[in-house]
């Protein structure tokens, strides 16, 4: 992404219902370099379409609800701005069938997915993909209400309940092979194209989503993970992507899903003193950007 | 760097909270781990911080 050369000094955003770690690590990374950005509160934001545009250049767009992320992407970019990471990349990042999809069609490896528009259709797609399978809600983050379906009987059980949340989306039903992997998985954050580096998340259950509480040990940036994790971000637009990779029990790497509101505090507590994630975006931020 | 301490609103226990704090920082209370967020600065003033959402998340 390029932007025109201003004529004067870009005016810069973060965009955040929470300050956490990552943006106040981004806050401070941006105020060392002398630049100025100021906090949004996603909280306050409102738009007249017929209103003044908003007062600034760029927004790093680091809120922590997918929905309001994206709603708040495509206000700002009518108006001119740019976001990062951009409503396209939200739409396809947040959205799991999407982002299977844009792998798919990349030719990116990543497990067999399958969408059933319908309950009972996803009975039957769950018998076709074959035990263990994998559910997981078309939007959603934190491995919540991801779970791995041992047989029919469970498969029918889980769908019950799907069939009970009052929302249409929740009854478009996206179905996963299994991956066999080794009770970890690798997470790579790609900045501007580049990847800055990948842990390794362990756990003893499936899920290794850190927020569940998962470790995070240091891992070697392989030439096939670093090309991988690359290739999936371009895929989905993402300028900031949390990539997540498994290696199945033969070795093989598939991408899993790409992150759009990265997370990485366990990330950067593994390798501290390698990789500071905060500086590597304040530094696209500044030099990328806006050059 | 200096610190301040507060109180929390959920447990009544003590926070020390150094002066690097922001607006809507969420902070954790060491004795019940209640998440707090930071609703003023000058003067420091901590609330609960609302509860997790269905679309939160990376």
């Amino acid at each position: 992404m390029t932007l025109g050369k201003p004529s004067t000094a870009p005016r810069t955003a973060l965009l955040a219902s929470r300050i956490r770690f990552e943006e106040k690590r981004i806050l401070e990374a941006l105020e060392r370099r002398g630049v100025p950005c100021t906090h949004i509160d996603t909280r306050t934001v409102r738009h007249h379409m017929e209103g003044p545009p908003p007062a600034w250049d760029l927004v790093l767009n680091r809120e922590i609800s997918a929905t309001k992320a994206l709603y708040a992407a495509l206000t700002f970019e009518a108006s001119g701005v740019t976001v990062v990471n951009s409503s396209a990349a939200i739409e396809t990042c947040g959205d799991k069938w999407r982002t299977s999809l844009a792998l798919h069609r990349a030719g990116i490896p990543t497990p067999r997915a399958s969408l059933a528009l319908t309950t009972e259709a996803a009975q039957q797609t769950a018998e076709e993909i074959g035990y263990p399978v994998v559910i997981k809600p078309l939007v959603g983050s934190w491995g919540r209400r991801v779970a791995l379906l041992p047989d029919a009987e469970a498969t029918r059980t889980v769908l019950e309940h799907c069939d009970a949340i009052p929302s249409p989306q929740a009854q478009i039903i996206y179905l996963q092979r299994y991956v066999d992997k080794p009770g970890r998985d690798i997470r790579v954050i790609v900045v501007g194209g580049v990847p800055i580096g990948a842990v390794y998340r362990m756990s003893d259950e499936w899920r290794t989503n850190v927020a569940r509480g998962s470790r995070t040990e240091p891992c070697a940036l392989t030439d096939d993970i670093a090309g991988l994790a690359v290739a999936a971000a371009a895929q989905t637009g993402a300028e900031i992507a949390g990539v997540d990779l498994a290696e199945d029990v033969d070795g093989a790497l598939y991408v899993l899903e790409v992150n759009h509101g990265v997370e990485f505090k366990g990330f950067q507590e593994a390798l501290e003193g390698r990789v500071d994630v905060a500086e590597e975006i304040a530094d696209r931020l500044v030099t990328e950007v806006w050059k | 760097m200096t610190t301040a301490t507060q109180t929390c609103p959920e447990c009544d226990g003590a926070l020390t909270i150094d002066d690097s704090v922001r607006m809507s920082e969420v902070l954790e209370c060491p004795g019940c781990r209640s998440e707090l967020e930071v609703v003023a600065t000058a003067p420091l003033l901590l609330a609960l911080a609302p509860e997790v959402e269905e679309d939160w998340g990376e």
